[in-house]
């Protein structure tokens, strides 16, 4: 019998308790000596191929017969009213067949019911005015112009931090600030803390804004049949985008069917239903035809989200031996105009060191600019910044080296929750990093600015603490075809991580087949519900879902093959892909002969995923050291190599593990040195519309990276003890690199991105 | 000068796409991206960008790389075109993009076949370019999930004969 239980669940640095229901017994953990055939041994992906070919679709490689395009017109102001608007002269336009705006849509409530589908009251330079419908994306585009549309224009303002002031333009009525409050937290006494200390730090640390870029923009295609939608969309949550598509249109869930098998990168940027996706949908049931809307991209930096800027201050106390005694800090993020979840800037302060005194204070406040998103680890990228580049000054200023220091100051129990963790190896994490980018050649850091001479090398470091336990619910079948072939049902995404492939392994090691013979279906709502993939959750919510669905499948195996074989169900041994009866190993009967034999009849299985341990904290942990080269003249950097070792429980697929390293690494790189989105204060327009503006990583600046795991399943975590690795990579690597370079001339540049001109003016130069 | 004042009138071009002689009306504004992904349903060459900044629609244009969304299709007028279907034959994948699946030089998978055919031209001309001489023939090609490392690997390969190619 199902009960349902209260439980603490953390999703992207946040906890929240939420009823979650149990069906039944989980399976026994996959222990540290469970021997395992498949999983933990590296595996090309599976849809590798499909996707080299070029014949993988994604959802703006569709093309319905009777296609018809949209194109969204957008504010040129930061914040202003819509006085009048007449679409009349784009309505005669050539091709043109719909226009959509607040005069047509009305009552569609948008962004938790701040604003509506169309609101009149627009926020950033960028928001959605109408949206013209035509045969062709040319043509829809080229009558954007002829929408008339009269605007009052009012104050406005792009920084978070002048947002707080309390003359600062008014955003939304209710004023700039999420919640009306900052969000704060303390334990101990912190003011008895500094008071008392040898050593403090204070610095001050601000990160930009910062764009995700997925290479597909987002884009959905809306089609109807029979009062029933299909909606093909580039989304990591196909639940998510069915339960508020059918909420916005008022239809049933069951109306309502979404798909995305492949899908070009998010980032975190698609988790949600977007405005286009709707926009799309009536426009489909108006015109009796498929829609499509594909942003370009120029509309993925002003409208398809971002890592809004923080501004941090934050002061370390710690006593002569290098004890943390207190730490004070204060944060303030952006949210652009409508993001209703703020950014949890203080998760690393208040958990990543073991410290007595903790106060934290971070403001999330709204701006007139584009919406701000989850990006991946949201919250503690940033918040990494300024907490693990104190440490380091903090370490410079104790004389103590700075891995020392975090090993005296590690923390072995969850201090905000007080509880114990599940499981935590960062300490072999430092040792397996410092080994391998050869810590013990870091000199230390110069007492006074370096502001000539030749370019001089550097290490920084920078550790990691994030979620990525997964949670109920998720929930997969399983199928016997006759042929012995596998189909795996599952309503998750593979959104580039490789999910598919490890959904794959895990499959396969139950059944005891090759790879080859399973195929895992996802990306669809017509399968079992699984969450968005986002919070590193996908292979710890969906995959004990799997292993869950593919042991109930070999249980119908065994016993269908006890009555074949003429033995007990617990004398038949399953073996690669071959039963056998216990002590008499001629009579068996391999599982496709015996699926063969059922004709259609078919063995198959469901799974769920089981509730997470109560009383215990489940994290991710790692540690990513930087070495870098400065010219003290001219302010480059060269990085060297960057080192990451992560503890993310129990890897699945080694390969694709050193995959998301790479990737959360090098997006880290983007951000720390040269990634910066700019919205002009002024006009309250972004600068930068494209690749052109907006330095993306490229070939030439990627480094040297080694990435290790430690690879200790989880005790607890769940059946397989996995954890997620999606975020965890990028966390800690702009820290180090920013600790790297202060190491290398003596200047701690923590206002991000790190740029030549940046360090040559904390050098003292011009 | 016939259609000047008509600039979307669709205008009868041929060239060679993958082998194949194509014909195909196009309006003279029409981009060669477009017409190989919606005239001819060649989807597998992929726009993320439209302006010629990040190499997903990397075609071969005479065996050399292009931007296919910086040319105009009527400018393919007589031209050879190979995308990235033309390398695959009846699901057998060409020795580059068997490298880049078994280096896992791939995730979302989206900025890949235009990394696949810059590379592909790269080595059709170079058959051993240096690692700098890779970098350089890949740097317009961005890729968000962070594969260039990947990438190098399966072209060190291809460039070092480790698999005949």
């Amino acid at each position: 019998m199902p009960k349902i239980v209260r439980q603490k669940i953390e999703f992207e640095g946040r906890v929240e308790e939420r009823e979650v229901v149990i069906e039944g017994d989980d399976l026994p953990i996959w222990a540290a000596d469970q021997p395992l055939r498949v999983v933990g041994t590296s595996v090309p992906r599976v849809d590798g191929a499909e996707r080299a070919a070029g014949a993988a679709q994604y959802t703006a490689d569709l093309y319905p017969a009777g296609l018809v395009f949209g194109a969204m017109l957008r504010s040129p102001h930061a914040h202003a009213k819509i006085r009048r608007l007449d679409a009349a002269r784009a309505e005669r336009a050539p091709g043109v067949r719909l226009v959509l705006s607040h005069l047509n849509t009305t009552g569609i409530p948008w962004y938790n019911g701040v604003s509506a589908l169309f609101g009149t009251e627009l926020r950033y330079a960028g928001e959605e005015v109408a949206a013209v419908f035509a045969d062709s994306a040319a043509a829809a585009r080229d009558a954007l112009d002829l929408v008339d549309v009269e605007y009052e224009v009012l104050p406005h303002v792009v920084d978070p931090e002048a947002a707080l002031a309390k003359d600062a333009p008014k955003v939304h009525a209710a004023g700039n600030v999420l919640g009306g409050a900052a969000e704060r937290y303390a334990r101990g006494d912190v003011e008895a803390g500094f008071s008392g200390a040898a050593a403090t730090v204070e610095l001050r640390a601000e990160t930009q804004d910062v764009l995700h870029h997925s290479m597909e923009t987002h884009g959905s295609i809306c089609e109807w049949s029979g009062g029933r939608l299909t909606i093909y969309d580039s989304t990591a949550h196909i639940f998510g985008v069915r339960r508020q598509v059918a909420a916005a249109l008022k239809v049933p869930l069951d109306h309502v069917r979404v798909v995305s098998r492949f899908m070009g990168g998010g980032f975190g940027s698609k988790n949600q239903a977007a405005k286009h996706t709707v926009l799309a949908a009536l426009a489909a049931r108006r015109l009796g035809r498929p829609v499509k809307i594909m942003f370009t991209r120029a509309e993925e930096s002003i409208a398809a989200g971002k890592r809004p800027r923080s501004a941090q201050r934050i002061r370390l106390a710690a006593s002569r031996a290098g004890r943390l005694v207190a730490i004070d800090y204060w944060g303030v993020s952006g949210l652009g105009a409508y993001r209703a979840v703020g950014s949890p800037l203080a998760g690393p302060a208040k958990e990543m060191y073991a410290c007595p005194n903790v106060r934290t204070e971070v403001w999330n406040v709204f701006t007139n600019t584009g919406p701000g998103a989850a990006f991946r680890a949201p919250g503690y990228v940033e918040g990494t910044v300024g907490l693990d580049c104190a440490m380091e000054a903090l370490a410079d200023r104790l004389g103590i080296d700075p891995l020392e220091l975090r090993l005296r100051n590690y923390a072995e129990g969850d201090q905000v929750l007080a509880r114990p963790y599940s499981s935590k190896f960062l300490r072999e994490a430092y040792k397996m990093a410092a080994d391998a980018a050869g810590w013990s050649r870091r000199a230390a850091t110069p007492a006074a600015p370096v502001r000539s001479g030749a370019p001089r090398r550097g290490f920084g470091m920078a550790s990691q603490i994030w979620g990525g336990a997964g949670s109920a619910p998720a929930y997969a079948e399983v199928r016997l075809n006759p042929d012995g072939t596998v189909d795996v049902r599952i309503g998750t995404h593979d959104i580039g991580t490789g999910a598919r492939t490890a959904l794959t392994q895990i499959a396969a090691e139950v059944l005891t087949l090759p790879i080859e013979k399973i195929t895992v279906l996802l990306g669809d709502t017509d399968f079992p519900y699984s969450p968005l993939s986002a919070g590193s959750q996908t292979i710890a919510s969906c995959g004990p879902a799997v292993r869950m669905a593919a042991e109930e499948a070999r249980r119908h195996l065994l016993d269908t093959a006890a009555s074949v074989l003429e033995a007990a169900p617990s004398d038949i041994r399953l073996e690669a892909g071959s039963m056998s009866v216990a002590g008499v190993p001629d009579r068996k009967i391999a599982v496709h002969e015996l699926t063969g034999r059922m004709n259609n009849f078919t063995i198959g299985g469901r799974g769920f995923r089981g509730a997470n341990p109560d009383g215990v904290t489940i994290r991710t942990w790692g540690v990513q050291i930087a070495e870098v080269e400065v010219d003290p003249e001219t302010g480059d950097v060269r990085i060297i190599k960057i080192t990451a070792c992560h503890d993310v429980g129990r890897v699945i697929n080694p390969m694709g593990y050193v995959s998301q390293i790479h990737g959360g690494v090098i997006q880290g790189i983007g951000m720390a040195l040269y990634e910066d989105h700019v919205t002009d204060p002024e006009s309250g327009t972004v600068m930068d519309l494209g690749f052109d503006t907006y330095a993306m990583p490229r070939q030439s600046m990627i480094p040297q990276i080694e990435a290790l795991a430690v690879g200790q399943p989880d005790p607890v975590s769940n059946n397989l003890g996995v954890k997620g690795v999606g975020e965890p990579p990028i966390i800690p690597t702009a820290a180090a690199l920013v600790n790297a370079i202060a190491n290398a001339v003596g200047v701690r540049v923590t206002s991000l991105p790190v740029t030549p001109a940046k360090i040559i003016r904390a050098l003292g130069g011009a | 000068m016939p259609n000047d004042s008509m600039p979307d009138a669709p205008r009868a071009i041929a060239m060679t796409v993958n082998g194949r002689a194509e014909t195909l009306g196009v309006p003279a504004r029409r981009s060669l991206l477009h017409a190989l992904r919606e005239d001819l349903h060649l989807t597998g060459t992929k726009e993320g960008c439209g302006v010629g900044t990040c190499g997903a629609c990397t075609v071969l244009l005479d065996g050399r790389p292009v931007l296919s969304c910086l040319m105009l299709a009527v400018q393919a007028e007589g031209r050879a075109v190979d995308t990235v279907e033309s390398l695959s034959h009846d699901g057998a994948l060409a020795p580059v993009q068997d490298a880049f699946v078994r280096h896992d030089a791939l995730q979302c998978g989206f900025c890949t076949p235009g990394q696949i055919m810059a590379l592909e031209g790269l080595l059709r001309r170079t058959p051993r370019p240096s690692e700098e001489m890779v970098r350089r023939a890949l740097e317009g090609n961005v890729c968000r999930c962070g594969t260039q490392l990947r990438i190098q690997d399966a072209a060190r390969e291809l460039a070092g004969g480790g698999r005949s190619r």
